[in-house]
């Protein structure tokens, strides 16, 4: 008999609305505007790489060891360096690095031993063209400038 | 289509690769008679990127990643997988902590995944709103996936050997905020469809797959488990610590789409369950056990099998001593489960093949590999 009375009465659907309408309080509203407030994102978001200088004396802090070429699974990363015969070490001549490739896995990153190649926050990497989205070091070092567009 | 001629009163209609309901980019041909259905033919492969293959020129490490990309949706499970099979192989055990923190994430993982299923497969059927719901809580469990590994989809956050990030702070609480701010979600989901009407005529009775079926196709997952198959590897053979933590095998008797809304929904409390037990019990200590840099597993094969959130999810790796696998196979749940739809839309109406395909709950970059 209550089954049938509820059945008549819609008693199911009308519970369902009510959930609908329970949620449509402007707090409930999830939607980011995205081109207008832009995502915090995480501390250790894996976006755009960056190549870390020296902030006091802007020298790179790459030592050319070639471990992020080695561990990069799609061979993405390619270092070349020069010795240097005064202070034996090895000096960074180019870094290339395809972000059209990359997937973001952040082997690149662990396998850095100087904190030099880090995975950024920043993640607006569009390009309007292919060779835009070959790194070398100076983009790699200054970061991505994604336009921002003002009314 | 074991006819290839066709009665003059039927008709062929091809339904996807670009049909919204289909997952992806399945196909599948029906043979219809009116709106009935007489046969089915599924064309895979059109996301097929040869991740196998891939494995073969990549070292142990580096292939992890790739792993995520076979089912996008529960990256974290896949990931899983593959680092057990690998550990298996060189005989490492992930150390407590990271077995903790695997079992979180992949429990986060499993309810994103079922979310997911839940709001697709509910539009499908007809009902948008769960949809909205859905991805706004799934969208919680991304966030908990970025601050943790930094990614949220394609996350690459187990290594070999247990973890490659330490616990940010505050993950505990942000874990238990989650896990009692979703629970009333879930009833809410439960509110808007368990009972109503629509969604009951819908599903009750259609695509009925019994145990004995399950078992001639080697469906797992919640498809088995509908059908009365109290089948959990889980609890079969326990791995990464899980039989440590309580939680309850759901069942239902009837096999049909109903019921596996039902085993899911369920399905999702017990993870919060888990998820519970093991953020209140995270044990100290390393996160990493060692591994060599350079890995060189020695010659030999292991398969490690999980239960992802769509079914059993193998991997199968040959080593030959050298840097790189010399076979690694995937068993793929969504596969496997994609082969009894045939037999589950037979005599069912056009409009079923949808709910059926659904509740399967299939991911094609897993199908495709």
């Amino acid at each position: 008999m209550i089954a049938l009375l509820k059945k008549i009465l819609l008693v199911d659907l009308l519970q369902g609305l009510w959930v609908t309408f329970r949620n449509q309080h402007p707090k409930h509203l999830y939607t980011e505007q995205y081109p207008l407030e832009r995502p915090k994102v995480a501390e250790r978001f894996r976006g755009a790489p960056r190549l870390n200088i020296n902030p006091d004396n802007g020298e790179t802090l790459c030592i050319s060891c070639d471990l992020c070429a080695k561990a990069c699974p799609e061979n993405l990363i390619v270092v070349t360096s020069v010795r240097n015969e005064q202070t034996k070490r090895k000096d960074l001549t180019t870094f290339t690095y395809d972000t059209s490739r990359c997937m973001f896995c952040g082997l690149c990153e662990d396998a850095c031993p100087v904190d030099a190649l880090e995975l950024t926050q920043d993640f607006e990497l569009a390009s309007y063209t292919r060779e835009g989205l070959i790194w070398d070091r100076q983009m790699l070092e200054e970061g991505p400038k994604p336009t921002r567009y003002t009314r | 289509m074991s006819q290839t001629f066709l009665d003059s009163n039927e008709l062929v209609l091809n339904m996807g690769p670009q049909h919204p309901s289909t997952h992806g980019v399945l196909r599948v041909i029906l043979k219809l008679d009116g709106e009935r259905v007489n046969g089915t033919e599924c064309v895979i492969g059109y996301l097929h990127r040869g991740v196998e293959k891939i494995a073969e020129n990549r070292t142990y490490q580096m292939f992890a990643p790739y792993v995520d990309r076979m089912d996008y949706v529960a990256a974290v499970s896949n990931g899983l997988g593959y680092v057990l099979a690998v550990e298996r192989l060189i005989n490492v055990e992930a150390t407590p902590r990271a077995q903790a923190v695997r079992v979180i994430l992949t429990e986060l993982n499993r309810i994103a995944s079922h979310l997911l299923w839940l709001g697709t497969h509910a539009l499908d059927i007809g009902a948008i709103t769960p949809l909205f719901y859905t991805l706004r809580e799934r969208e919680e469990v991304l966030k908990i996936f970025e601050n943790y590994c930094g990614a949220r989809l394609t996350t690459h956050a187990f290594r070999i050997g247990g973890l490659q990030y330490e616990l940010y702070d505050g993950f505990e609480r942000e874990v238990n905020a989650f896990c009692d701010w979703f629970i009333p979600k879930v009833d809410e989901y439960e509110e808007l469809l368990t009972n109503n009407r629509i969604w009951r005529e819908r599903l009750i009775g259609v695509g009925i797959l019994n145990a004995a079926d399950c078992k001639r196709y080697g469906v797992t997952g919640p498809v088995l488990r509908a059908s009365g198959v109290a089948w959990d590897l889980r609890k079969a053979q326990p791995y990464c610590g899980y039989q440590n933590y309580e939680f309850d095998i759901p069942t239902r008797q009837n096999a049909d789409t109903y019921d596996r809304y039902v085993v899911r929904m369920e399905e999702m409390r017990q993870s919060v369950r888990i998820v519970r037990q093991a953020v209140g019990a995270i044990p100290d200590g390393p996160i990493k056990a060692k591994v060599a840099k350079v890995l060189k597993p020695p010659v030999g094969e292991a398969y490690v099998s999980i239960e992802a959130p769509k079914g059993e999810l193998g991997y199968y790796i040959v080593s030959d001593g050298t840097l790189n696998p010399y076979r690694v196979r995937v068993r793929p749940p969504s596969l496997i489960n994609l082969q009894a739809l045939d037999q589950m839309v037979r005599g069912a109406l056009v409009a079923d093949v949808v709910a059926i395909i659904g509740t399967l709950d299939i991911v094609l970059g897993e199908i495709d590999r």
